[in-house]
C-alpha cells in the first residue's frame, strides 16, 4: 500500500475515474464550463483522465451575458491552449428569441434565465451527459444528489425519485431524450478545491485574488461590485474597497468578500478562518428561500 | 493526511442526527450563517434546545415539513488529523435501501444505541446489514447517557449483550463508546462525568482508527474503464487502457492475463497523469499499455496471473432489492459491475435473509423493497469476480431494470 497517497489523491482519483466512466458510457457528453474555480479544476482533471488524448467532450458555456470578462478571457484562453472545443451559447438570444422577459430588480439575476438555454444547448446537441463542477458542501440540497444524477426531457430533478448509487459502480442508462448531470467533485469541500489548486499549481481567473474594485453594500452587508446592468439609485453609498471572490458567478448576484489575499496560501487561511459559508457569502440566489437551490434543480439547473 | 468515510446508522429518536450535528458544530465545521438559519428554522418548529442539530443534516423540503430524513445525506468535515465524508442515513423511511448504500463506500459503521432503551430490534438490524456489506470496523456509540446517570454498570451490560449478539455476525472489529451527543459527553471531548470510561472521545477515535483501506487485497485487479487512442500522426499506434487500480499493484515488465479472454500478454508500460511510472498501485488513475495488440475492451480486466480472480456465467450472491416494483420472475435485467455490463437473469431466489435474526428463511420465490435475498444469477457474460468478502472492489454488482434503466438491487458475490 502506497505512503504517498493522501486525501487529495483520492478525491482526484474518484474524480478521474467519475470522468472515465462518462466517457465510457455515454455518447455525447459534455462538460459544463463557467470559468470559476471548479470547473477549472473539472478541466485539469479532464487532461489528467484523458490526454494524451483528445477530451471525449467539447466544454460548453451558458454565457449569460452578466459574466466577469475576467472569467470569459480566461475560459478563451484556456481552450485556445488546450486545443479542446468551446460551444458558446448566449442567455441574451435565449430571450430574445423566446421572447422571454429579463430579470427585474435592483440586481437583476440571470440565475433563472441561464436554464433555458441550458436546456436548450442540451437539445441542440443532443447531449446525453453534462459534466458539471457542483460539490455537495456547498448547498443542502446538493448534498442529497447523486454523482449521476438523472434528469428528465425537461431537466429536471426528482429527489425524491432518485437511483441509489452504490460502491462506485454509475448506472448511466437513460431513455432517449433524458440526460444525466455527473458531479465528479462532489465530495470536495471548498478548502479540498483550494488546496488542490494550490498542490497542482492550477491557473486562476484573477478576480479570485484580492484586487481593489468599487462596490455597493446591500442590505444584508453582501458586496457587489458596481457594473452596468445593476440599478443603482441616489441613497446607494459607494465605497473602495480590497476584494476578491470565493466563487464566480454572474455579476449581479455575486458578491465579493474583503480580502487581502494576494496568494493561494492566504486565499486557504482566509477559509480556513472564515465563518461564513462559500454561497452564504457570496450569492444572492440562495438567500430568497430555504429551498432555493432545490427549486432551481427541479427546474432544470445544474 | 488520509481520508475516513463512515456512515451512522440510527434514527432521529437514537441521536444520529444530534450526534452528527455535535462533531460538527464542536469541530467548528459549521459556518455562521448556516448556524442562523438553523436557528430560525428551530424556533419554527419549536425544538426546545438553542438550536436543533438535526436539522443540519435534512436537505430536502419534504424532510423539513415532515421532520424525517428521507434520503442519504453527505457531510464533509476536516480535523488537523484527518478528512471526514459522512454518509448519513436515514433510520425511518426505506432503511434497509438507504443503509445499503451509504454503507458500501464506508470504511465504519456508527451504530447508535439508546442507552435506556439497550440494543433494539434496529440495532440488529443495522448490525446484521453491516455484516452483509463487510464493514471493516463497527462502532457501537451507546448515546443518551445522562439519561442513565452515567452508569458504568448500565454501559457495562449493554456492551455485554451486543457482543453476545455479535457473536454470530462475523464482524470484524468492535468499539463501544459511551456518549451523550446532546450533552456533548465523550463525542469531540472526554467526558468528566465517566471516570470509569478509559477509550478515547469519538472524534479522537475516529481520527486514529485504522483505515480498511490498509488490509484491502493483494492480488492485482484492473478493470479497464476507457481506451485512449489519440490517433494522431505522432501518436498513431498509442492505445492505452485507462482505468482505476482497484487492489494490488502492477509493474512494467509483468506478465498479465486479460479476463475473460485469458489472453496472456506483458505490461509494455504504465503512465499515470502522462508520466511513466515503474509500479502502480491500488487507487492510482493508470493508463496501460500491453505488449501485445489485443482485443481488449471496456469493462474487461487485466490481472496478474498469480491469484486469478473467477471467471463465471453463473453467480451467486446476496442482494438488496431496492426497488418499488417487486422482482418478476424471469424478468430480463443488466448486471453492472463497475465498468463491466451485461445481461442477465436471477434464475433462483435461494433463501431470504431475516434481518431480524441473520437466519436463512425459506424463499417463495419473491423479491420486494428492502428484501435481502440469495440469489443465482446467470449472466450473458462472464463476470470476472473476487468474492465480496475477500475483495469488496470487485464483489460488487448492481441490477439495472432493462426497460426503465432504474437499479433495482444491490448485490455482493458470494
Amino acid at each position: 500500500m502506497s505512503k504517498k497517497f493522501d486525501y487529495l489523491d483520492e478525491l482526484e482519483a474518484e474524480a478521474i475515474y467519475i470522468l472515465r466512466e462518462v466517457a465510457g458510457q455515454f455518447d455525447r457528453p459534455a462538460l459544463l464550463f463557467s470559468g470559476g474555480k471548479d470547473s477549472i479544476c473539472l478541466v485539469h482533471l479532464a487532461l489528467k483522465a484523458f490526454r494524451p488524448g483528445k477530451f471525449p467532450f467539447p466544454l460548453v458555456h451558458v454565457d449569460t451575458g452578466h459574466n466577469f470578462p475576467e472569467a470569459l478571457e480566461y475560459r478563451d484562453n484556456l481552450a485556445k491552449a488546450l486545443g479542446e472545443k468551446l460551444i458558446v451559447r448566449k442567455v441574451e438570444d435565449t430571450i430574445k428569441a423566446k421572447k422571454l422577459q429579463d430579470a427585474k430588480g435592483k440586481f437583476p439575476s440571470r440565475n433563472g434565465l441561464q436554464t433555458y438555454t441550458l436546456l436548450d444547448v442540451i437539445e441542440e446537441f443532443e447531449f446525453d451527459a453534462c459534466i458539471g463542477g457542483a460539490r455537495r458542501d456547498e448547498e443542502k440540497a446538493r448534498a442529497k444528489e447523486r454523482i449521476f444524477s438523472v434528469r428528465d426531457e425537461f431537466g429536471q430533478w426528482d429527489p425524491k425519485m432518485q437511483r441509489p448509487e452504490l460502491w462506485n459502480i454509475y448506472n448511466g442508462k437513460i431513455n432517449k431524450g433524458e440526460n444525466v448531470r455527473v458531479f465528479p467533485i462532489s465530495n470536495w469541500t471548498e478548502l479540498d478545491v483550494w488546496n488542490y489548486i494550490k498542490r497542482e499549481k492550477i491557473e486562476l481567473p484573477s478576480i479570485y485574488f484580492t484586487h481593489e474594485r468599487e462596490c455597493v453594500v446591500t442590505e444584508h452587508g453582501q458586496l457587489m461590485c458596481t457594473n452596468e446592468f445593476l440599478k443603482l439609485d441616489e441613497t446607494d453609498v459607494i465605497v473602495t474597497k480590497n476584494v476578491r471572490y470565493r466563487t464566480v458567478g454572474d455579476m449581479t448576484c455575486t458578491a465579493a468578500v474583503e480580502s487581502e489575499a494576494y496568494k493561494i496560501d492566504d486565499i486557504i487561511n482566509e477559509i480556513k478562518e472564515a465563518k461564513i459559508s462559500e454561497r452564504g457569502a457570496t450569492r444572492m440566489d440562495d438567500r430568497v428561500s430555504e429551498a432555493a437551490m432545490e427549486d432551481r434543480k427541479k427546474g432544470g439547473y445544474f | 493526511m488520509k481520508l475516513l468515510r463512515f456512515f451512522t446508522a440510527g434514527n432521529v429518536d437514537d441521536g444520529k442526527s444530534t450526534l452528527i450535528g455535535r462533531l460538527l458544530y464542536d469541530s467548528n465545521s459549521i459556518s455562521t450563517d448556516i448556524i442562523e438559519t438553523l436557528t430560525r428554522q428551530s424556533k419554527t418548529t419549536g425544538a426546545n434546545s438553542e438550536i436543533d442539530l438535526a436539522l443540519l443534516t435534512d436537505g430536502l423540503r419534504a424532510e423539513r415539513e415532515q421532520g424525517i430524513t428521507i434520503d442519504v445525506a453527505y457531510k464533509y468535515f476536516t480535523t488537523d488529523k484527518r478528512k471526514f465524508i459522512i454518509a448519513d442515513t436515514p433510520g425511518h423511511i426505506q432503511y434497509t435501501r438507504n443503509m445499503f448504500t451509504g454503507a458500501s463506500n464506508a470504511d465504519l459503521a456508527i451504530i447508535l444505541v439508546d442507552a435506556r432503551n439497550g440494543i433494539t430490534d434496529q440495532t440488529k438490524r443495522h448490525s446484521i446489514l453491516s455484516a452483509i456489506l463487510g464493514m471493516p470496523h463497527v462502532l457501537v456509540c451507546i448515546n443518551k447517557m445522562d439519561l442513565v446517570n452515567y452508569s458504568e454498570a448500565r454501559y457495562k451490560e449493554i456492551e455485554a449483550d451486543y457482543l453476545i449478539f455479535a457473536q454470530q455476525l462475523g464482524l470484524k472489529t468492535i468499539s463501544f463508546i459511551p456518549a451523550s451527543a446532546l450533552a456533548g459527553d465523550n463525542v469531540v471531548t472526554k467526558s468528566d462525568k465517566m471516570d470509569w470510561y478509559n477509550g478515547p472521545a469519538l472524534l479522537d477515535f475516529l481520527e486514529t482508527v485504522e483505515i480498511a483501506e490498509d488490509k484491502r487485497s493483494e492480488a492485482s485487479r484492473f478493470q479497464v474503464q476507457y481506451i485512449i487512442r489519440p490517433q494522431t500522426d505522432e501518436l498513431h499506434d498509442y492505445r492505452g487502457f485507462a482505468g482505476k487500480i482497484t487492489s494490488g499493484s502492477y509493474k512494467k515488465g509483468q506478465r498479465v492475463l486479460v479476463l475473460p479472454s485469458r489472453i496472456e500478454s506483458e505490461i509494455e508500460k504504465i503512465e499515470i497523469n502522462q508520466q511513466e511510472v515503474e509500479i502502480a498501485e491500488i487507487n492510482d488513475p493508470v493508463v496501460i499499455h500491453l505488449k501485445d495488440d489485443v482485443d481488449v475492451s471496456r469493462g474487461n480486466s487485466i490481472v496478474s496471473l498469480e491469484h486469478l480472480p473467477k471467471t463465471e456465467k453463473e453467480i451467486t450472491a446476496t442482494i438488496c432489492w431496492m426497488d418499488n416494483a417487486a422482482f418478476i420472475p424471469g424478468q430480463k435485467i443488466l448486471l453492472q459491475q463497475n465498468s463491466f455490463r451485461t445481461k442477465a437473469i436471477v434464475k433462483e431466489v435461494i433463501s431470504k435473509i431475516d434481518i431480524h435474526s441473520f437466519m436463512e428463511l425459506q424463499s417463495d420465490g419473491s423479491m420486494k423493497l428492502n428484501d435481502i435475498c440469495k440469489v443465482l444469477i446467470k449472466t450473458a457474460e462472464p463476470v470476472t469476480f473476487d468474492a465480496y468478502a475477500e475483495n469488496r472492489a470487485i464483489g460488487a454488482f448492481i441490477l439495472v431494470n432493462e426497460n426503465t434503466n432504474n437499479t433495482i438491487a444491490a448485490g455482493t458475490i458470494n
